[in-house]
């Protein structure tokens, strides 16, 4: 559980995104991608779930990308190499189904863009054209450029100010991919209205679509429920159901509403350690 | 000091238990109930008959004789005491506090009235004397006596799940001289012991002392590892366990399945206990796991579970300076309620409310989607179900709404099967529950056993051990085979 690199993707004023590898021989050894671990910084920590976005089975290490949101992902930003996290299992979830779908699209928006890469490059390896969208406010706050580039075989870039890219969002280069030619599989992952959105657009073209949803969980293993999420009017656990989902069917209001249940609690929190840091 | 007797004059009254008194317990997570003190418990002692025929043995799950620890008791040899309860229950200090007594050996005590559902208030107090020869034994430091048997030397066994039945079968085998590794998911050791039943029932440091117990036969404790995940038990197998113990427990809470159960505030009673328990929620943000706590705060079900999380709520709403309204929602009358006797009696006293013969139909909330109103029907007893408790039936038209800005879901638990997916081979029931040879435990893989919830349902902690006790016996007599 030591933390063996670390590194900042992105510290802008808005958003930092840090990346980060855990020694953890056996959870390399057996994660696929679309499953994640649980982490905790310390004894008085949450429990954290996190994609795995990568694995060194040579060096034994799981790689995490995460934004420093709230209280917990800032506390684990602060830790450094060398120091040991308090716990960390997995893999979780149930794994993506990579086979030969055909033609796939991947969109991935914010730090979600960390969650399609593993996806991206096991699509190609299987044998499918891979095109990938990604999505940023701006220019200067788009990660892993260059990874998903070599993990694709096109690859789109919207940023909302077009100051990289096409200005606009992920949706409408999607659109217009979906307009010129018929694709087998989308797979979404980002903040919450880019995965509507994107599921509301391929809805009118029939394609198949996935999407990884980040509810708030405790356990991560079916325990307790916290995270469960209306698919296809079923409450299904994101942990032991999902975390992946056929993003038509998923209820996002409900998601975007339980996802915000500790909000104030968060800011609350965050306060706290913002005077605490002042002192 | 001699015992009992059944004529009227002289029978003596039972001795009451010391509790912590309900306003100054119900805003802490202390222990409620103080247990016995020597004299205390040596004057109960007296009160039992020593029957010639004792049916009080019958009614513990693991036949824990008890006509003879508490014949030990009452002649203040407390450590031959001890060590017949050790004799067939690992944990006494444990099960003394957690067993639902009176419906178990208590309700089979000669005390107690021919056909009442549960003890008499005559009944002798058996689980408080076994917490006191319990509480005494560790004090002490009595140990059983451990074997050394050549023939376990170099065999290896693995443990899954560190609740009840798991510690319970770790602490046979490694007594015996097997090494012994237990693989627990959570951070934590003591699966619900730790993460479901609340402080003030079971305290942290009588937990702690008997899982540290076992490290003192050399049982090694892994957290943060989740077999049929982080390994599966093939790999188990080949890196040279002799055998596997699967205690898994009961996984999945059940919901309602009404309107509305995904609001924001919903909880299921495993999540929020896991919560305020495992988490510590009521310590944020010293701990960082929040929980929000509402004005009111209305609890399903009528099981232990249920009062556990009725008794956690309304200590929060007092924690927090809230007006303390929680109350228990049940589709039966209390006579029906599966949960401990003394569980209602204490929830009563600490503020909790009861709302009887009410079927929840569905949850609405504001515009942020967090829960405002519980809408339920009313119902009466119809006739007895499979259970032999009168079903309740719903009354057409008795709609009534309930303010409500907290719901806690405690209907109970179906099989977690995440590791039984990951394990072919390995045969189940139609409620996705280990299927076991009740007499060794073994499941349809060789070596391979089972015990506690993931076999048979939800069960109590004494349950949960005796079948450890059975696979560990199982276990022993396969490695002497194999070898």
């Amino acid at each position: 559980m030591k933390i063996l690199s670390k590194r900042t993707l992105l510290d802008s004023p808005v958003s930092k995104i840090v990346e980060m590898k855990i020694l953890s021989p056996d959870i390399a050894a057996k994660a696929r991608p679309g499953e994640f671990v649980v982490l905790m910084v310390s004894e008085q920590g949450e429990r954290v779930p996190l994609t795995v976005v990568d694995t060194d089975q040579s060096q034994g290490s799981v790689t995490i990308i995460f934004q420093q949101a709230g209280f917990s992902t800032t506390l684990l930003g602060s830790m450094n190499i060398g120091d040991s996290l308090y716990a960390f299992v997995g893999p979780l979830g149930h794994p993506t189904e990579i086979k030969k779908y055909g033609k796939v699209i991947l969109v991935g928006g914010g730090v979600g863009i960390a969650e399609i890469y593993p996806v991206a490059r096991a699509m190609k390896e299987a044998g499918n054209h891979v095109t990938t969208i990604l999505g940023a406010r701006t220019k200067d706050m788009l990660i892993l450029e260059q990874e998903l580039r070599s993990a694709s075989h096109e690859l789109h870039v919207a940023t909302d100010d077009g100051s990289y890219g096409r200005k606009g969002f992920t949706v409408d280069i999607l659109r217009d991919l979906l307009v010129k030619s018929p694709y087998d599989l989308v797979y979404s992952v980002g903040p919450i209205p880019m995965m509507k959105f994107t599921a509301l657009t391929t809805r009118e073209f029939s394609v198949k679509t996935l999407v990884s949803l980040n509810a708030i969980m405790i356990d991560g293993t079916g325990m307790c429920g916290g995270c469960r999420v209306t698919v296809g009017n079923e409450a299904k656990f994101t942990c032991v159901d999902g975390p992946e989902f056929d993003a038509h069917q998923v209820d996002w209001a409900g998601l975007e509403k339980r996802n915000k249940v500790y909000a104030q609690k968060e800011q609350h929190a965050c306060r706290l350690a913002a005077e605490m840091a002042k002192k | 000091m001699p015992f009992g007797s059944r004529n009227g004059e002289e029978m003596k009254e039972p001795v009451k238990i010391k509790e912590r008194p309900a306003v100054e317990r119900s805003a802490t997570f202390d222990e409620v109930v103080f247990g016995y003190s020597e004299e205390e418990a040596l004057q109960e002692a007296s009160r039992c008959l020593q029957c010639k025929k004792p049916s009080c043995n019958d009614g513990c799950p693991v036949g824990i004789d008890v006509k003879r620890f508490i014949a030990h008791l009452a002649k203040k040899d407390y450590q031959a005491s001890y060590l017949t309860i050790k004799e067939k229950s690992s944990f006494p200090s444990i099960c003394g506090r957690v067993c639902p007594a009176e419906y178990q050996c208590r309700k089979a005590c000669v005390f107690t009235k021919k056909g009442s559902p549960f003890a008499s208030e005559r009944a002798i107090n058996i689980h408080f004397l076994e917490r006191f020869v319990g509480d005494f034994g560790n004090q002490e430091g009595i140990e059983t006596p451990a074997e050394n048997n050549k023939e376990f030397i170099e065999k290896r066994v693995a443990v899954v799940g560190s609740g009840p039945a798991g510690l319970c079968c770790a602490g046979e085998l490694a007594r015996q001289g097997i090494d012994v590794t237990v693989f627990e998911g959570l951070h934590k050791t003591g699966g619900v012991l730790r993460y479901g039943i609340p402080p003030f029932r079971l305290p942290r440091n009588i937990l702690d002392f008997e899982i540290d117990y076992l490290k003192k036969y050399n049982v090694k404790i892994v957290t943060n590892y989740i077999i049929g995940k982080t390994k599966l038990l093939d790999e188990l197998f080949r890196e040279g366990f002799s055998a596997i113990f699967l205690g898994l427990g009961a996984g999945i809470p059940s919901f309602l399945n009404i309107d509305g159960e995904n609001l924001c505030n919903v909880y299921s009673a495993n999540e929020f206990l896991t919560r305020v328990n495992l988490m510590a929620a009521f310590r944020f943000p010293e701990y960082h796991t929040p929980i929000n706590v509402g004005k009111h705060i209305i609890i399903v079900g009528g099981g232990n579970t249920a009062m556990d999380a009725a008794r956690v709520a309304i200590r929060l709403q007092r924690i927090h300076g809230i007006e303390p309204s929680t109350t228990v929602f049940y589709r039966r009358t209390e006579l029906e309620m599966p949960a401990r006797r003394l569980e209602i009696e204490h929830a009563k006293e600490e503020g909790v409310k009861f709302e009887f013969l009410v079927q929840p139909v569905a949850f609405s909330g504001d515009k942020d989607g967090s829960l405002q109103t519980l809408r339920c029907l009313r119902c009466e007893l119809g006739e007895p179900d499979a259970s032999g408790r009168r079903r309740p039936v719903s009354i057409k038209g008795s709609e009534f709404d309930t303010p409500c800005d907290s719901a806690i879901i405690a209907l109970g638990l179906q099989a977690n099967t995440m590791l039984t997916n990951t394990t072919k081979d390995l045969k189940l029931d139609k409620n996705k529950d280990i299927i076991v040879d009740p007499e060794t435990m073994q499941t349809s893989i060789k070596g391979v056993y089972a015990g506690g919830d993931i076999v048979g349902g939800e069960g109590t902690v004494i349950e949960a051990m005796g079948m450890a006790k059975r696979a560990a016996r199982a276990i022993a007599q396969y490695l002497k085979d194999k070898s």
